[in-house]
């Protein structure tokens, strides 16, 4: 392909046979520019390569609109960081569009306010004719509602063609009704007095109510965009571009949506990596913090896997793109907190099913208002006192607050958790995870690391640590036995790793061990049998101490030396660092924490009394994980099941909650309601107490949506009317209804302080 | 009681029980689904106080492609949700906004804008 050339694919509409696909392809390489055009009639594809220059996509869609089909609209091929940017950018827009029409409103609304007053003031009065001051206020009004509240009411007649009615309806007809009896009572006030009606004007409560409703929705929506905040930074985080290895070995920095999966990228100390994939050539230490939560950086060698978006710090190193796009983890965690996002909560159900009637209910409560007013008032104040409790009920109600109360606090949260390496599927889950009275922890790879680590080296008289371990780690290094891996990992950590000799001759006995020659010795490493077979006898010290460590669970490896048996070694799974602590601080949220292993019940009760827990099921078979779960609910419990996701999947969905805890960038777990991408039980007390604060909020959001509502509307009828002479004003009822919906949103935005304990 | 009062009453009831019907008891036009040669059922949707089409009738187990196209400004609409896909979606202003889902089981979905007051429903069969 030449430089001036381009190449795309189109989606084609309408081919019904392969004669349909040669005259698209035949319209197409017709067209000026283009070079060739390829139409697969299975696929309903086009790959058109042309020259931009000469032709425009314009041009190809018309060529095969030309030919009797069509091209299909696509999703645009934008990243969602893009496609967030330009909502961002609209949003921004229209905030300050109401910042201007709330400004407006409120400025004249203080001035009709100040002339509507005048009437307190009897001197001015005297110079003012009534008739003439309605119609400056008239004129004052005009704009307010023509361009200020003008979305109000092209928005309640949209709905009415619709036969939906939302928030806009109430303020329309409510703010319309004291307009056009105001417009009446400046137009024609001798048709008033004719029927002893005083003709007054409510052009003070009509500009107020829009002034204040438009403060709410400014104040609205500067807190919305910060509930998105968490979304927007995990966007963010998705780096711009790669510096690509080509194979002439020249570096090059291209945007990230031309990287393509085998691609060798190049990454230097500070920087970011671009997307995910193996380190080949270099090390260094990574940041996964963004993605995992876990503050340490890692530590990364040729093999080891490397992910978009997290920060290299220390060293330089290329590594082969293994995913791009949607399929990186940091794609995969967008992905899945949009949808935990999407989701709906049970606790929501009632809130959404009162949302559904709110608007055609309260219309029929005002009208009802309306008609009892005129019905029972004075004949000389009945039209007014009606007007204006019907205005009232109108303006208090917020059916916003009700709508906001659940999903805010769940995107805020959703959000924060993704922050902390806390991945929830659903609403459902956070309101089930805030039910959990019992943890049941699976011992491997959740309290412990799931991987074996060397616990005890022992030498035998006669021989040294220092001696034995650089002869063990040379011929270990040939071996990749898990064992062995524990043993080599042991000797790097040590200062000993300096001193390397070289093995030869080195021989992997299968199920048994190794032997191999280092310095001029034969060494041998393997199992009990292992030595035997070379007819190794082990002292008796040696062969206490073996005892010993297999009574602890552990598994012995021996160590012969020309010959001779010169030492053990014990490997074990080994606890994490954090897990006593974060079960402590499990069992502080009054959580019963279980242990559930396969270990027999004396490893098994060593293991729960290190960390501090009291209940632990022994001897459990991989197969019965589940059943044990379902026991412990057959107590009557609500159980969480920690796992690592892959043994345990049965059980982690047979718990009322599932944690999966991921191996650091381990996104999708199918079975767990909750991933931790954090490999540490901290993560189950951060999910808990997110969840716990999160419903919480919920809760308060919910109790004064509804409260509000039900003791304002009637207070707005004037319920309060004929037991105390209180009438609601239609202004206040405006800046009550501002201010619930704010106040519903702030309470949500609380939850963005939480941290992990 | 005066006539004027029996009037308003008479009026005022008569209003109110023509609300209800409107909002809730009237029906509502439903529409099919088109599918395209692919095999994908799409619907262009207007969102505009509303959504036009509201009720849409889509075949089971067959991907769907609703494009809402957002013919305003209003804030009211901006957002879409449907909970039974996990779809929370924030729709541009005069821009169309591809919603892509596979409905796996029967039933009637509803979709509804941010804070539940525009309502729609997706009805498979």
């Amino acid at each position: 392909m030449s430089a001036s050339s381009q190449t795309t694919t189109l989606d084609i509409e309408g081919m019904s046979c392969a004669a349909c696909a040669a005259a698209v392809e035949k319209s197409l390489s017709r067209t000026p520019g283009v070079q060739s055009a390829l139409v697969n009639y299975a696929t309903e594809k086009a790959t058109v390569t042309y020259a931009p220059t000469e032709a425009s996509p314009a041009d190809l869609h018309a060529a095969v609109e030309n030919a009797g089909y069509a091209v299909a609209k696509r999703a645009p091929d934008t990243s969602a960081a893009d496609r967030q940017a330009e909502l961002d950018r609209q949003k921004a827009a229209a905030y300050r569009v109401l910042q201007r029409r709330f400004a407006v409103a409120a400025g004249l609304a203080a001035l009709v306010m100040l002339l509507s007053m005048s009437m307190l003031w009897p001197t001015l009065m005297m110079r003012l004719n009534s008739q003439a001051l309605n119609y400056i206020l008239l004129a004052l009004t005009l704009p307010v509602l023509l361009y200020s509240g003008r979305e109000f009411y092209s928005s309640a007649w949209n709905g009415l063609r619709h036969r939906s009615a939302n928030m806009d309806t109430l303020i329309a007809v409510g703010t319309g009704a004291a307009f056009f009896y105001s417009l009446a009572a400046t137009l024609v006030p001798g048709f008033f007095a004719r029927h002893g009606v005083l003709p007054e004007v409510y052009y003070d409560t009509t500009t107020t109510i829009i002034a204040l409703i438009l403060l709410g929705k400014v104040l609205e929506m500067r807190a919305k965009t910060q509930t998105s905040a968490a979304m927007r930074a995990l966007l963010g985080l998705q780096a711009r571009t790669a510096r690509v290895v080509r194979p002439d070995g020249q570096e090059l920095d291209v945007p990230i949506e031309q990287v393509q999966p085998g691609d060798l990228v190049a990454v230097r100390p500070g920087e970011k990596i671009a997307t995910d994939g193996t380190i080949e050539t270099g090390q260094s230490a990574v940041d996964e913090a963004m993605l995992t939560g876990e503050s340490l950086p890692v530590a990364k060698q040729p093999g080891d896997p490397v992910f978009g978006a997290t920060l290299n710090k220390t060293g330089a190193f290329r590594f082969r793109v293994s995913k791009v796009g949607a399929d990186t983890v940091l794609a995969q965690i967008v992905k899945l907190v949009e949808d935990a996002q999407g989701s709906r909560a049970p606790i929501q159900r009632l809130a959404d099913k009162v949302s559904a009637v709110f608007v055609p209910t309260v219309v029929v409560i005002a009208i009802l208002t309306f008609v009892l007013w005129f019905d029972l008032a004075p004949v000389a104040s009945r039209l007014p006192l009606a007007l204006v409790s019907f205005v009232a009920v109108l303006i208090i109600a917020c059916p916003c607050a009700l709508g906001l109360a659940t999903p805010t606090a769940i995107m805020v949260s959703t959000g924060k958790g993704a922050e902390q390496g806390v991945l929830i599927r659903n609403a459902e889950a956070l309101e089930k995870a805030y039910k959990v009275d019992t943890v049941l922890l699976d011992k491997t790879g959740t309290i412990t690391r799931g991987e074996p680590a060397v616990t005890d080296f022992l030498a035998a008289a006669g021989y040294t640590e220092t001696q034995l371990l650089p002869l063990v780690a040379a011929v270990e290094r040939h071996s990749e036995h898990p064992l062995a891996d524990a043993v080599v990992r042991y000797v790097d950590a040590s200062p000993l790793a300096r001193s390397a000799p070289l093995a030869t001759d080195f021989q992997a006995a299968e199920g048994k061990g190794a032997t191999a020659t280092v310095a001029g010795q034969t060494v041998l490493i393997g199992n009990r049998r292992l030595l035997a077979e070379a007819g190794i006898e082990l002292t008796p010290t040696l062969a206490a101490q073996a005892d010993a460590l297999l009574a602890q669970a552990k598994t012995v490896l021996y160590v012969a030396l020309a010959g001779q048996a010169a030492g053990l070694i014990g490997v074990a799974d080994t606890l994490r660092d954090t897990s006593a602590e974060a079960i402590r601080q499990l069992q502080g949220l009054g959580l019963e924490v279980v242990m559930m292993t396969g270990d027999n019940p004396q490893t098994a009760a060593k293991i729960a009394s290190q960390v501090g827990i009291t209940r632990y099921l022994s001897e459990v078979l991989p197969q019965d994980k589940a059943q044990q779960v379902k026991q412990l609910q057959a107590e009557g419990r609500t159980v969480a099941m920690v796992g690592d996701g892959i043994n345990d999947a049965p059980a982690l969905a047979q718990a009322d909650i599932g944690l999966a805890m991921g191996g650091g960038t381990d996104v999708a777990m199918e079975a767990a309601s909750i991933t931790l991408m954090r490999s540490n039980l901290q993560g189950v007390v951060t999910a808990i107490d997110l969840s716990r604060q999160t419903i919480r909020t919920i809760k308060q959001n919910l109790f004064f949506a509804f409260i509000y509502n039900l003791l304002g509307i009637p207070i707005a009828a004037g319920l309060l009317y004929p037991l105390f002479g209180v009438r609601l004003s239609p202004m206040l009822a405006a800046g009550a209804m501002a201010l619930s919906s704010v106040s519903v949103l702030t309470n949500s935005l609380r939850l963005r302080a939480f941290t992990a304990r | 009681m005066d006539i004027a009062a029996i009037l308003v009453t008479i009026g005022g009831l008569a209003l109110a029980g023509l609300v209800l019907w409107y909002f809730f008891f009237s029906s509502r036009p439903a529409v099919a689904a088109q599918s395209t040669s692919g095999g994908v059922q799409q619907v262009d949707i207007t969102v505009k106080g509303g959504y036009s089409p509201s009720v849409i009738e889509v075949t089971q187990g067959r991907p769907v492609q609703l494009n809402f196209y957002r013919d305003e400004e209003n804030s009211c609409s901006e957002e879409l949700l449907m909970p039974d896909f996990n779809v929370r979606r924030d729709l541009p202003a005069f821009q169309t906004t591809l919603v892509e889902l596979l409905p796996q089981q029967p039933g009637r979905f509803e979709f509804t804008c941010g804070m539940g007051m525009l309502r729609g429903s997706l009805v498979v069969k």
